[in-house]
Order: C-alpha cells, then structure tokens, then sequence
C-alpha cells in the first residue's frame, strides 16, 4: 500500500498509508485462493467471513463485501489499521508459505473506507426487542463489540464512559497518524446508530457501582481496559520529564496537546526522547516524539528485536522514520538538574539467558556495561495494571493477584451472577482485536443468560 | 452540557459556582473532587468539590484564576454551561468520631475544608478551624466556618485583620494552650501543608492533607498525579486525594507541579491578549 514517505510524516500526524484505490484493491483480492478450509477465518480472533468479504472485492461488489463484514465485525475500519495481522489472518493464509499472503488488513480497511464515501452504510438487522437491559462499562473495543453485538440480537444497550470522548483505547492511546479519530467517531457512531445508548463522563464505581447498575440493568459488562501505568521502580521516575506512555499519549491524542495552544492541554516538546519499552504503545510514543519536534526518539528495549512484541509494520515505521533503537538495554536511573527535570539517563547493557515463563529467553545484565544517554524527555511503555475502580466497589468479584478480573475464558462470566468481563480489565495490557474477541465471547453468552436465566 | 445555576464572586480572583449536576450532587462526599472541561479546546481541570446539595441537584465549586482555563472559567455567568463534569472523584475523607479535630486552611483551601469540618462536627468531633489568607480582602467564607465548627481562628499574612501571622503560628498557639489535638487536617498551598505536617509531627498528632498534583484523564489511567507517600509512589487520584502529611514528599510535589509553569504562562498571556487586545483572535461566541 502506498503511505508517506518516512521523511515527510515524521513532521505531521496524518495517517501514514493512503489506503487501496478500488482498482488496487480489486487486484489484491484476486490473489486470494478462496480456500475451502480457510485458515484465516480460525486465526481471526471475531472469526470474520474473510474468503467471503474478498470475493466481492475481487468482483467489484463492495457494498455485498460490506455487509458480510458486519454481520461479524462492526469496528473494520479500526481493525484493518491496528490487528497484528501477520500473527492471526494474514499469518495463517497459504499465500504465505511461498510469497506475501493476502493483505487482508488492508482490504479490510479499503471496504470499510469505501464506505464511509458512500451516502448512506449498511445497516445491521435489528432482532425484535427482548425487553432486556444491558449496561456496558468502557466504550473501547471489548465494549463496543459486545454493545454491538447485544443490539443485534435485539437487547437494550447502553454504554458508560468515563471519558469525555468514546473509544477508550481508540481514541486516548492509539494516535492520529496510525488511527485517525475521525474514524474512531464514525465506528462509534455507527454503533449509537444501532441504537446503543451512549453516556459519557460517567465513572461506574463512583456514580454508581456495578452493583447500582444491576437493580436497573439485566446484565453489565466490565470493560474498562488498562488502568494504571506500570513503572520499573528504579531511582528518577518521578523527575519533571518523565511520562508514562499513557500519560504521553492521552495528551497528545485525546486532549490534542499537539495542538497546544490551539487546545488548552500543553506537552512537552522534547529534543532527546527516550522511551522505555517494544511493544505497539512504545512504538506509538516514538513516533509521536518525532512529531512533536524531537531531534532524537531513543527506544530502549531490554531484549532483542526478535522479542519485540510490537507489529511488524510499527516496528518498520519506526525504523523507516528514524526512531533509533537500542536494543539489549535497561534503564537503571535517571539523573535530573537541580529544578528536578531529567537530563540522563543511565542504562545496563543485556544479553540473553535461558527462557523465562514467556517462552521468550530472559534478558539478564552485563556487569560493568552501564552508560548514560542524554535525554529531556522519557516515557515509560512497559504496560499497565488494570483499572482499580470497579474492582474497590464490587463486592463478589473475584479478582486476580495482578488485579484483573477473573472470568471462564469461554463465556466471559465473572464470579458476580450477571456480570460479565472482558479485554484489558481481564488479559491486562494485549491488543484491540483479542479485547473485541473477549467481547464477542461475552456476548454470545450474555445472551443465552438472558433468554434462559441459568447462570 | 452542564448549566451554571449562579455565580458569586467571594474575593479577588476568586469565585464560586453552582452547577446542575443532580447525579454528582447526590453521590459527592466531604473531600472528593470533579474534573471539568469548558470547551471543545479545552484542557480537564480537577476541582474540589466545596459543596453539595442533592435536594436542588446543586454541586458547589470553589476556584481561583491563576491560569488560562480558570480565567477562562470565571468569565462564564449564569445561565452559561460548561461542557464536562466528571465525578465525583477520589476517594473521601475519612470522617470518624476522633475527639478535637483541627481543620487548617490556606487561602482557596478554606472552601475545600469546609465541607470536611462540617462534616467532622456532625460526627460528633469537637472542631477548631483555623484559615489563613495574605490580607484582609483575600478573606473566604468566614460567616459560613463559623457556623461549621466550635472555634475559629482567622489571620492574615500581614495583620491586616487584626490578626497577623500564619496558620501555623496560630496552630502553635492551640497546641501551646494545651489543647489535646486527635487529629488535624490541612488543605492549602504545597508548603503550608508541608510546615503544618512538620509541626504536627513534633507533637504527634495525625494529619490528613488534601493533595493537588497536576491530573489529567483522573481516573486511574495516565498516572501524572502520581505522589511519593512513605517512600512509595502512588496516585492521588484513585489512592488519595488525602494522605498522612507526616509521610508525603511535599518537595517531589512542589517540583512536578511546575512541570507546565512555561506554557502555563504563555497560554495566559494569549488569554489577556484576546481579552484585552483587538479581539482579532477572540473565539466566537
């Protein structure tokens, strides 16, 4: 797919590809085998009609390609950008084991596109109303598809967000120039379209507690995604300078602090970033530091890049757009000036030892190898700890060690008669699509619980 | 949307506003907060909550202009809205039968304390409240503590009520005329709930301080508010806002809230250009 060259978009936050024409994505369905046994249906976490949505491309039928979408994704437009595709769909096509597999990502994307430049989108069929009442915590991917889901299927639906804007991770995480937000909108109010209901600024657990909710609510879903930012606990975290990519990103993509001040929330605009981290969010903070002006995005990863759990494509990006990597390395310290701003920091070379319980071999230091790195800004992408407010004010609900929600893995039911969980809030930190799976699953269940009771 | 319901201005540069938010207004208790946003531009202020009352479906807040966005706040009037209101948020203080109770407030601190000491008193506490301002016109809300606790102690920085000296200087007094303190609180400027603290700690007696580090989403997720209580970091704004003054790092504080002081500046510079100047770059209405 064409996109921005490297050096002009390392400046601005527009997306980075320009996505297929109609001719070319009609060329790229043609390569699809239509498999009887499709591999990238099962490697889809939503299960989406793959071989199917494809061959209406490759005839040139894009409104049929859409309407088999929805029937089992609501969020393609969203997918399509931000799946890690060469590990699920693309990663199963027989294309593959001999040359590039089908770009399923990107004809997902297309249709959905193609969509949206049309006068009116497929509708989704609507079951008669089941007299039933769903509360959904969180409008991010997990809640969203089960929100979408349940309408469906003819329930009452309505979603509670604490933020100001819908999305969750969508639209506070992932930025701009990987997920326009302008995208996000048009999904979310595809779904409100469906006639879910939407209330934003409310903070279930201090408006009103899960428990509040179910004497009004037939069912509730816990969505509420990554709660607190993780930090590595070693001297300096707290210096003026130092973010977590939570932080760095919300302002940035949510309050537009780019924008500042346009946009009333400031960031700061640093020289020499470095940022701590190889996954997808540290990948998106790199970035973003090129675009607000730094002349050095430093990502410093602990093992090598064969571990790093970020896309593929995000990695290359990153690459591509200088983001440079220092790869086998740690933090151990930062040292500020004497206002408390970061000014270094100093890091320990590693190297590879036996397997660690990830299946990934363990990154252990090489004494004697520290060195310092010159830095004014940092920010911190090593994951999250789950949202500590539901779990505080629902009595019932079990929860892990870790703090995540504890459910059975085939239908999402919590320990709490009624209360359903999914994505973040019980994975911890993973990706989009498994929390649209979560959701997914929830919902297939939650259904049969209303129709039957049987808990 | 959420309706500005009245407007009062209670010193300079401060001012008071009551909101139609029937749902906060019930649930809000002594020592949460709310986040709010003005507008579409606009960046999400913490504010403690000052008052509410569920009846009416009213929630009080308190502020002072120091910034863009609270300059920017005290120009709405009645009858104009606001475009976010999130809460209530935090955690509430916790309100116990302790015995004597001092509740000690700097400047705009005086209205967060307010709905705490009255609190206290209904729980049966015996409440002595001391607020301090820099002069005599700064003076807040002094006709509505005295109503709320037993004794009250009012002073300003240079006399100007009749009264000179700091909060802690009058706090001195209270403890020097063998008064049996249980415990204190203090809401007010980084560095008065440092010396309060400081003072309480020499003798003992357990204070509750009311923090305000810089927030953004206030929910638990982005972790700038994060604060060092007894050598570990937490966030204030699920773990607190309150913590034990004894144990907090009110340096590591003071230093992360002028993490902005420059584009704080500058954004208030372009507010009073706007205000003031030809008014090319004012908003439309």
């Amino acid at each position: 797919m064409k996109e921005q060259a490297p050096e002009v978009r390392r400046h601005n936050f527009d997306e980075v590809p320009f996505g297929y024409t109609p001719e070319e994505a009609r060329a790229e369905a043609q390569r699809c085998l239509q498999c009887k046994k499709p591999g990238c249906v099962e490697g889809c976490p939503v299960q989406v009609d793959i071989p199917g949505f494809i061959r209406h491309i490759a005839e040139g039928n894009f409104l049929e390609a859409m309407k088999v979408m929805k029937r089992t994704n609501v969020l393609p437009a969203i997918c399509g950008r931000v799946c890690p595709q060469e590990t699920q769909c693309e990663g199963a096509c027989v294309l593959g084991r001999k040359m590039e597999p089908v770009a399923i990502g990107n004809l997902e994307r297309f249709i959905a596109d193609w969509e949206a430049t049309q006068p009116e989108c497929v509708m989704c069929e609507i079951q008669p109303a089941t007299g039933k009442k769903v509360a959904v915590i969180g409008s991010g991917p997990a809640g969203l598809t089960l929100a979408g889901d349940m309408r469906k299927l003819g329930h009452e639906v309505t979603i509670f967000e604490a933020l100001h804007k819908p999305g969750g991770v969508l639209m506070y995480g992932i930025p701009e120039f990987r997920l326009p937000k302008a995208i996000v909108e048009r999904e979310v109010n595809f779904v409100r379209s469906m006639g879910v209901k939407l209330e934003l600024n409310y903070v279930v657990g201090k408006l009103k507690t899960v428990d509040e909710l179910l004497e009004e609510f037939d069912a509730v879903f816990i969505g509420t995604g990554a709660g607190l930012p993780l930090f590595m606990n070693i001297p300096g975290e707290n210096y003026l300078g130092v973010y977590s990519a939570n932080e760095y990103l919300t302002r940035s993509n949510l309050m537009k602090a780019y924008l500042f001040p346009k946009y009333d929330t400031p960031i700061v605009k640093g020289k020499n970033v470095a940022v701590i981290g190889g996954g997808n969010v540290a990948m998106d903070a790199a970035r973003t530091a090129l675009r607000l002006g730094a002349e050095r995005s430093i990502l410093i990863y602990r093992r090598s890049r064969d571990e790093m759990p970020a896309r593929a494509a995000e990695i290359h990006h990153a690459e591509e757009e200088g983001v440079e990597f220092q790869l086998l390395t740690n933090p151990v310290r930062y040292i500020a000036d004497e206002n408390g701003w970061v000014r270094e920091v100093e890091c320990i070379r590693m190297e590879l030892g036996e397997p660690d319980a990830s299946g990934r071999r363990r990154p252990v230091p090489v004494p004697g190898s520290e060195f310092r790195i010159p830095v004014d800004t940092v920010v911190i992408a090593i994951g999250n700890s789950p949202n500590p407010l539901i779990p505080q004010t629902t009595p019932g609900l079990e929860v892990s060690k870790r703090g995540t929600v504890v459910v059975d893995p085939d239908t999402g039911r919590t320990s709490k008669k009624g209360v359903f969980a999914g994505g973040d809030i019980v994975t911890g930190a993973a990706t989009v699509i498994l929390a649209m799976g979560a959701g997914r699953i929830a919902a297939r269940s939650m259904d049969e619980y209303l129709r039957t009771g049987r808990w | 949307m959420v309706k500005i319901l009245g407007k009062k201005l209670l010193a300079h540069g401060v001012k008071r506003l009551e909101l139609e938010a029937p749902e906060i207004a019930r649930k809000a208790r002594p020592g949460q907060f709310v986040v709010l946003r003005i507008h579409e531009e606009g960046e999400r202020i913490p504010l403690t909550i000052a008052d509410a009352r569920p009846d009416e479906g009213v929630l009080v807040i308190v502020f002072q202009e120091v910034g863009k966005s609270t300059m920017l706040l005290g120009t709405l009037n009645e009858g104009d809205s606001i475009m976010d209101l999130i809460g209530p948020l935090g955690k509430p203080t916790e309100i116990e039968r302790f015995g004597t109770v001092v509740c000690v407030a700097g400047g705009v601190g005086t209205p967060e304390i307010y709905p705490v000491a009255r609190a206290l008193r209904q729980a049966g506490n015996r409440v002595i409240g001391i607020i301090g301002f820099r002069n005599r016109e700064l003076i807040l809300m002094e006709d509505e503590m005295r109503r709320a606790v037993d004794e009250l102690i009012v002073c300003t920085d240079d006399g100007s009520n009749g009264n000179k000296g700091l909060v802690t200087d009058m706090l001195q007094r209270v403890i020097d005329r063998g008064e049996k303190i249980d415990r204190c609180f203090a809401v007010g400027p980084v560095i008065m709930m440092k010396m309060v603290s400081l003072l309480t700690k020499k003798h003992n007696i357990p204070t509750i301080v009311s923090l305000n580090p810089i927030m953004l989403d206030a929910t638990g997720m982005c972790g700038v508010c994060r604060v060092e209580v007894d050598g570990e970091t937490k966030f204030a704004c699920v773990d607190g806002p309150e913590f034990d003054g004894h144990k907090v790092n009110f340096d590591l504080l003071m230093a992360r809230l002028k993490t902005y002081v420059n584009e704080e500046r500058q954004a208030v510079e372009l507010f009073r250009q706007a205000q003031t100047g030809c008014g090319c770059g004012r908003r439309e209405a």
